[in-house]
């Protein structure tokens, strides 16, 4: 074996030499998402609105969500029930959600006037209501993991709904220890698995332009039809030929 | 136990609810809609700080 045919631990790779599952896997994702587009320097300047700014917002809360929902979890329904600073935690935990569906229906409203599935990033926009679906679902179970009187009519409220489509024998509102399941370890994996996804979509394909600087972006550029198009049926030619 | 289970019926509230013509929503549900609406058009119409010195 000779050190040119194997480079050594941490040498530099030839991309082009990838053979191996792991070799071809790594070049697929550096092709895919280099480290300059994971993490970028800087955005086009149309990036600098509003406009974009609500996508983050969610992410911003559904970090807070998480890092109560831990605090709440590790000291329990009898610490956030009755002590002053569990109550404290148990609300932000309640406000970051509300803030997370009020910055992603924001989201969604100024992405779909946008159009944002143009230009190849049509993934990016399933994932986006993937993540809306699950989320609705998570907060559901957080509602009835309320312990009170309005979880319990949650519950039963929604319960037959569950049954009629078929769902109940696996999916039980009235099982507050299945749903403590579902809503500490499931659903939130679930919501971050896809708003990760959802992410990285973002960084492989860029931020979607407005519809007035579609001209700006290589992805659109790309779709659209060109030289290499086939070319219009030819007018008849006066000769008969 | 007692407090928790009175602090729980406490915290439950009919809430106030607006109605017009057979649509009725209670206000919780209408001011989270308002401030997405108000949310929707400022992103709109507010110029973004710092927005003019990026290239």
């Amino acid at each position: 074996m000779t050190a040119g045919a194997t480079p050594g631990h941490g040498a530099p790779v030839d991309e082009a030499d990838a053979h191996t599952l792991t070799g071809r896997v790594r070049r697929w994702l550096l092709r895919k998402l280099p480290p300059d587009k994971l993490l970028p320097e800087d955005q086009p300047v149309f990036v600098a609105s509003w406009a974009y700014v609500f996508g983050m917002g969610a992410v911003a809360s559904l970090l807070w969500i998480i890092v109560s929902g831990i605090v709440l979890g590790l000291n329990g329904p009898q610490w956030y029930h009755v002590s002053s600073l569990g109550s404290f935690v148990n609300s932000t935990h309640l406000w970051s959600v509300e803030l997370f569906f009020i910055f992603m229906v924001v989201h969604l409203w100024l992405k779909f006037w946008m159009a944002a599935w143009r230009g190849g990033r049509v993934l990016t926009w399933i994932t986006g209501v993937i993540s809306f679906v699950v989320s609705i679902v998570a907060a559901f179970t957080g509602y009835l993991l309320q312990t009170n009187f309005d979880s319990q009519w949650i519950a039963f409220e929604a319960k037959d709904a569950l049954n009629a489509v078929g769902v109940g024998a696996w999916f039980n509102v009235a099982n507050v220890g299945q749903l403590f399941t579902w809503h500490v370890t499931l659903l939130p994996l679930a919501v971050g698995a896809m708003v990760v996804l959802h992410v990285l979509l973002v960084r492989v394909h860029g931020v979607a332009p407005p519809l007035e600087a579609a001209e700006s972006d290589a992805q659109l550029r790309r779709d659209r039809p060109g030289p290499a198009e086939p070319p219009e049926p030819a007018e008849p030619r006066g000769d008969g030929r | 136990m007692t407090g928790w289970l009175v602090a729980s019926v406490g915290l439950v509230g009919d809430g106030t609810y607006f109605g017009w013509d057979g649509f009725t929503i209670q206000s919780g549900n209408l001011i989270v809609i308002v401030v997405m609406i108000i949310l929707f058009v400022l992103a709109l119409v507010l110029p973004f700080p710092g927005g003019k010195r990026r290239k």
